[in-house]
Formats: structure tokens, C-alpha cells, sequence
């Protein structure tokens, strides 16, 4: 009896729905294109996911944390592993909060070169996402391209601080007296290597000739197209509501660019556009980004031409102390807003360093943007969103 | 008797001919995708194994997959496991038994079938049920997805593959390979300059069966880690490795004896030993092709995939069908 009425019930239940039970796929750690060690959770229903939940904190390596126990000059080196792909451009927003404590502003020269060097960073990360943007639809050869031409741009920022991913160039108050150019309050005009300038000229060029090749490439591809318009959309209330920032904020048609509004680098001496995206989809963000890269290469070109001569380093005491007091200074990073949270109690080090990075932020729409997404979407809107793990965690 | 025995024997020495002959092309393709690709992206491609040119690259790596080791997951169906790259594997040999490379009857191709197309396609979908088992034995989430969408994809592409040859078989009046290509040899230009919307959709189908880019969702490196083969290591791998570059050689040749009109071509006398030379050089300009695709084009997505085949690709085959019927008819 019991065995006919369970059999009875369960036609029911077939012939009311035939619902099967969602499969739980876990997307990385380890996986190709999580960009370093996230972890989605995903419900899926063959292709389509129902529920995705990412896991993040595979990475900490507790910067901010470590920075209690250090001194000024020695955080620099660990905070520019945060966002590793742009190394530079994390220096520059907590060099910026630790000297406006200081009362000391850096000289116009190093605020130059500051900014010459975090264009280059952001020209650099935004490269890496042209390479592996595409690799993540399948298309290899994108690639080879891009990290090509980034391979010049990382020349230059290795011929000026040494580093090609960790440049650890930024001081308080300016920047590094460079390598056998001797005291550079005395020969201001060797701070930079000879030839550093008619090089930067040429490579802006081939940037640019990288752009056009890489949008011939990529942007008049059928597949690309097909795979990019219309996925991943993401309204700009809703990006704005997750704290997303950045060219995927950008992207979705707000023209907020810290660049513009905020005055931790001289941006205001220099003339260059915000590309905005139309429909926030992850095209748009795919085509802010070569527009950002073609606006950095106007920046920095300007910016060599007017470079102002005047020392690298404005007067600061040998051993480095900094008032009490605390501020908040949040910059244009490529993957979006960044921000340091300085309290200081007039130690060596900071009492209490927040880092407010970008990917992280940038990361928690997932969740909303991949729910009932197809599988193969998720690496098209992952990829679009251009986090990196390093960043997330910190 | 002594015939008989002569008949045998030639057909095995036949059939092992057939059988080496594919991982050598399998190792030949696999080195030209390599260094083309490298070409295409400005590297150098292999470049110290053997000496010049890295031409032992491939009898390096394979060399290295043997040595490896074989390892099957514990949750693995360990005999399906086990069979599947065998399977895969199987398909390409066979497929190449009704290949004609030259007009000799006895000496020219292993078997010529009456239903030689018919068998070429019926046996070239053989590889896609390894692929399904391999995909549903491993025990992986991302191999049974990947299994699984290169069962919807076999399914999906089967059919523009058989209804664009059709119009070849209309016009030459016959499904024997041997007869195709006479027919073309004879009239003295090959199928495509009238079925060329079939020989598109043909070769466009064929990327798809042979799950490479744009259509290699049951790979998909960035989504499902290696599709079928995540789990796979060592010799096994090396079959399916193996398999995909002699896989597109035999497509690549079904296309060139269909379409290209196979060993002839024009004020050539299709009867001396320059025929395989103008077939397999009709065969390396298809697998250029498919190469050169391979690393320009990203990935489909599944339902873009299904949309092509369902609402263009079947629809296009079946007017070409009519239109060639009609005018075989009319003309």
C-alpha cells in the first residue's frame, strides 16, 4: 500500500514538473580563469546557474595588519604587491595620506614623474586585461599581442626605479634619488635615465598603433562581438550600490573619474577625456579600457613634454615620524577606487592602515550579475570585471 | 587460393598502412598547429628538440606522456575510463580505410565502399561517443559537462555534415568515394565551384565535430578546466591529443575527396604516384585553415552554437539540397 502510494506520488510529482536537483560546481580555487584563487560556489542547472556564492581569502596576506608594525618607508614595499599588476599606482594614494599628515608636499618633478609612472601602471594593467579578456573567450593570440607592447612600458618603468612589477620608487615627500645620478637636490636634470623622454615618446606611439591593432583584432570579431554585447549588464544604480568603481563603473555610464575630481597628482594640468560606456554590458567595459589606455598614452605624452625641473624630494627628517592625526586619501587605480585610511599616532608607523581596494569592491556584484547567467558567461563577466585576487584579499 | 590469400594479406598490410599512418600525421599536424600558432603570435614555437626547427617536438612529447603516469581517479568507471581514448582513437583509423588516394582499385584505397559516405560519416561520429564516455566516467563535474556538450553538439552538427554532402552525391550520382572523385576527374573541376555553399557548411560543421575553436565548448580551457580530458594523464592522453590533429586530417581529407575533387586536378593524370602528393597538398591547405581559425577566433557560446546549426546551417543545406536536385534535373 504504501509502496503504490509513494509510486503514485512521485508520478505526481513528475507530471507536475520535472524538476532535478541543481548540481553544485565549485569554480576554483585552482581553475584557469579565476585570476588567481577565487572560489565560486555555483548552483547550476546545466548551463544556467541558479545561485552563486564566491569564496574569497585564499590570498590574505594581511597587509594591513603588518603595516602597524613597520615603519613609513617600509610599507611602501608591501603595498605595492596589493594590486601586483599595477604595482606603482598603489605607492602613490598612501604616500600622498602619510605626507598631507606630514604637512610636506612632494616637489612638482616627483609629482610629475609620480604620475608619469602611475599612467604607466595603469597603461600596464590595462594590457593584461586586453590579453587575457580575450584568452578567457577562447581567442589566444589577443595575447601575444598585448603583453608585447606591455613589455615596453614595463622597460620604462623598470629603466626608472629597477622594478618591473614592485618599483618601491615612491618616497615621503618625492620620489627615489635614482641610481648614479647622484644627490639629485644638486643635479636635478639627471634624476630620470638619459633618454628616458625620446623613449617614452616612442613607445606612447607604438601603444597607440597596439591599440588600433588590438581593435582590429578583437572589435571586429563576429564571436567576440556575439560573446560581449549585451552580457553581463550592470545598471549603473546597482554597480553605483555595490561600490563598484572604476572603468566598470565607467563602463555602465557614469563619467566618475578620480582623476578629475580629486587632487592627490596634478591631473588638472593636463587635458584628456573619460571614455563612458553606454550599456554597462561587458563590452562597454571591454572598450573603456582600450579608450583608457589611449587617454594614459595622451597623459604621459603631454606629461613629458612639460616635465617641470625642480628637485625630486621635498625636505623631510632623516628619521621619518609622522603627526598624529588621520585622513583619507582615495585615488584613480586602473582596476578602480583605491583608498588608504591613515591614523597615525605619531609613531614611526601607522597606528592603523585601511586599504580600501578596488577589486574588492568591484567583486561583490558577482553574486548579483551571475545569478541565473550561463555558465560560459561567468568567465565572459569575471573576466570583464578585471579583479585581481591580490587585491581582493590584500 | 593463392588469390585469395594475396587478397587478404594486401588488405591487412592495407589496413596497418592505414593504421600507422595516423599518428604520424597526427605528430605532423600537431607540430605544424604548433608552429604556425607561433608564427601567428610572434613566438618561435618549438625550437631545440632534434636540432633544427624542433621538428622532434612532438616524439619528445610523446616520448614524455608515456613515461608519465597512468592515473585513473578512485571514483572513476574504470573499464569505460579505460576504453574511451581507445574509442576516440578508433574513429579517425577507420574513417581513413575508405580514403582513395590514387584510382587503382587494388592498390589506391583500403576498401571502396558503394556507402562510402554514408560509412565516413556514420564511423567519424564513432570518436564523439569516446568523448561522451570519457566525459561521464570521469567523475568530474567539468568532464561531465564537457561530455555533455559535445553529445549536444554531435547532434547538432550531424546533420548540416550529412545534408551538405548530399548535394555531392547528387551531383556525381554515386556515395562510393572512388566514384566521387572520378566523377570529378572526369568533368575536370571539382564539386565546390557549384556546392560551395555546401562545402562552406561542410567545413563549418567539421570544426564543430572536431570540437576545435570557434566550437570547442567540450574543451572550453577557460570555463571547464579541460573538458573531457581534465582527468586524463600519461598514454591515455596522448590519445585524445593524438587523436584531435589525425581527427582533423581525416575530416580534412573526407572534405578534400568530396569537395577539392581528391587526388586530381586539372592536365594531371590522375594514374601515377603524384596523386597522393596532390591530395595530401589539397588536405595541408584545409588543415591550414582550420588552423589559422583556431587562433583567431574565440569561443561560441553553447546556445549561439545551437542557434548556428539549428536556425542557419540546417536550413541553408536543405535549400542547397533542393536547388541542386531541381537543377540536376532542369540541366
Amino acid at each position: 500500500m504504501d509502496r503504490t502510494l509513494a509510486h503514485h506520488l512521485s508520478e505526481a510529482a513528475v507530471s507536475v514538473e520535472l524538476e532535478t536537483e541543481g548540481m553544485t560546481l565549485n569554480i576554483g580555487p585552482q581553475h584557469p580563469s579565476t585570476h588567481g584563487v577565487l572560489r565560486l560556489v555555483a548552483t547550476v542547472d546545466g548551463e544556467r546557474a541558479t545561485n552563486v556564492r564566491p569564496v574569497i581569502g585564499y590570498m590574505h596576506r594581511g597587509y594591513e595588519k603588518l603595516s602597524e608594525v613597520r615603519t613609513y618607508p617600509q610599507i611602501i614595499t608591501i603595498i605595492n604587491r596589493i594590486d601586483w599588476v599595477s604595482g606603482f599606482a598603489n605607492e602613490v594614494p598612501f604616500v600622498v595620506a602619510a605626507e598631507r599628515l606630514m604637512g610636506v608636499e612632494a616637489p612638482p618633478r616627483a609629482q610629475w614623474i609620480r604620475l608619469v609612472l602611475t599612467e604607466m601602471a595603469r597603461i600596464s594593467s590595462h594590457l593584461v586585461f586586453m590579453a587575457s579578456y580575450p584568452l578567457e573567450l577562447g581567442a589566444a593570440t589577443p595575447l601575444f599581442f598585448a603583453l608585447r607592447e606591455r613589455e615596453r612600458v614595463l622597460d620604462l618603468l623598470e629603466s626608472v626605479t629597477g622594478g618591473r612589477f614592485h618599483p618601491n620608487f615612491n618616497r615621503l615627500g618625492g620620489v627615489k634619488p635614482v641610481y648614479a645620478a647622484g644627490p639629485t637636490t644638486k643635479k636635478a636634470g639627471m634624476d630620470i635615465p638619459s633618454g628616458f623622454l625620446a623613449e617614452t615618446r616612442d613607445a606612447m606611439t607604438k601603444v597607440l598603433a597596439t591599440c588600433d591593432e588590438i581593435e582590429n583584432l578583437v572589435a571586429g570579431n563576429e564571436v567576440f562581438l556575439a560573446r560581449t554585447k549585451g552580457v553581463g549588464i550592470m545598471p549603473v544604480d546597482v554597480a553605483a550600490s555595490y561600490g563598484v568603481s572604476g572603468p566598470n563603473l565607467r563602463a555602465s555610464g557614469a563619467g566618475f573619474d578620480l582623476r578629475k575630481v580629486s587632487d592627490y597628482l596634478p591631473y588638472g594640468d593636463f587635458d584628456f577625456d573619460i571614455p563612458v560606456g553606454r550599456n554597462g554590458d561587458c563590452w562597454d567595459r571591454w572598450w573603456v579600457r582600450l579608450e583608457e589606455i589611449r587617454q594614459s598614452a595622451r597623459i604621459i605624452t603631454q606629461a613629458i613634454d612639460g616635465l617641470p625641473s625642480s628637485p625630486l624630494q621635498a625636505k623631510v627628517p632623516r628619521i621619518i615620524k609622522v603627526p598624529a592625526g588621520e585622513t583619507y586619501v582615495r585615488a584613480e587605480n586602473p582596476k578602480g577606487e583605491m583608498g588608504y585610511h591613515l591614523v597615525s599616532l605619531g609613531g614611526l608607523g601607522p597606528y592603523r592602515l585601511k586599504i580600501r581596494s578596488a577589486s574588492f569592491s568591484n567583486l561583490s556584484i558577482l553574486p548579483w550579475i551571475l545569478e541565473n547567467a550561463l555558465v560560459p558567461d561567468f568567465i565572459a563577466i569575471m573576466g570583464s570585471l578585471d579583479f585581481v585576487l591580490g587585491d581582493v584579499d590584500r | 587460393m593463392t588469390f585469395e590469400l594475396t587478397f587478404w594479406w594486401l588488405l591487412a598490410i592495407k589496413l596497418a598502412v592505414a593504421a600507422a599512418v595516423v599518428p604520424v600525421i597526427g605528430m605532423v599536424i600537431g607540430y605544424a598547429e604548433m608552429k604556425l600558432s607561433a608564427h601567428m603570435q610572434s613566438r618561435v614555437g618549438p625550437y631545440f628538440a632534434g636540432g633544427r626547427f624542433g621538428w622532434a617536438q612532438l616524439i619528445a612529447d610523446g616520448v614524455k606522456f608515456i613515461q608519465k603516469e597512468d592515473i585513473i581517479p578512485d571514483e572513476a568507471d574504470r573499464p569505460v575510463f579505460k576504453w574511451a581514448p581507445a574509442l576516440v582513437m578508433l574513429g579517425t583509423m577507420a574513417l581513413l580505410v575508405i580514403v582513395p588516394l590514387h584510382p587503382s582499385s587494388r592498390y589506391g584505397i583500403v576498401r571502396d565502399l558503394e556507402v562510402g559516405i554514408f560509412y565516413a560519416l556514420a564511423i567519424s561520429s564513432v570518436s564523439t561517443i569516446g568523448v561522451l564516455m570519457a566525459g561521464w566516467s570521469s567523475a568530474n563535474k567539468y568532464s561531465m559537462i564537457g561530455g555533455l556538450r559535445a553529445a549536444g553538439q554531435l547532434i547538432a552538427y550531424e546533420l548540416p555534415l550529412v545534408l551538405a554532402t548530399v548535394g555531392v552525391v547528387i551531383q556525381a550520382g554515386t556515395m562510393s568515394m572512388q566514384g566521387i572523385v572520378s566523377a570529378q576527374v572526369a568533368q575536370g573541376w571539382p564539386f565546390v565551384l557549384t556546392q560551395f555553399i555546401g562545402f562552406a557548411i561542410f567545413m563549418i560543421a567539421t570544426l564543430a565535430e572536431l570540437t576545435r575553436l570557434p566550437f570547442d565548448m567540450p574543451i572550453a580551457e577557460s570555463e571547464l578546466v579541460m573538458g573531457y580530458v581534465t582527468e586524463y594523464s600519461g598514454f591515455r592522453f596522448l590519445f585524445f591529443f593524438l587523436a584531435e590533429f589525425a581527427n582533423m586530417f581525416s575530416m580534412s581529407v573526407i572534405a578534400a575527396t568530396l569537395f577539392l575533387g581528391g587526388y586530381g586536378l586539372w592536365g594531371i593524370n590522375p594514374d601515377t604516384l603524384l596523386s597522393p602528393i596532390i591530395l595530401f597538398a589539397k588536405v595541408g591547405i584545409l588543415v591550414f585553415l582550420m588552423i589559422w581559425l583556431r587562433w583567431t577566433l574565440p569561443r561560441l557560446r553553447e546556445d549561439q552554437l545551437q542557434t548556428l546549426a539549428w536556425k542557419w546551417l540546417i536550413p541553408i543545406s536543405i535549400v542547397n539540397i533542393i536547388v541542386t536536385a531541381v537543377l540536376k534535373v532542369v540541366l
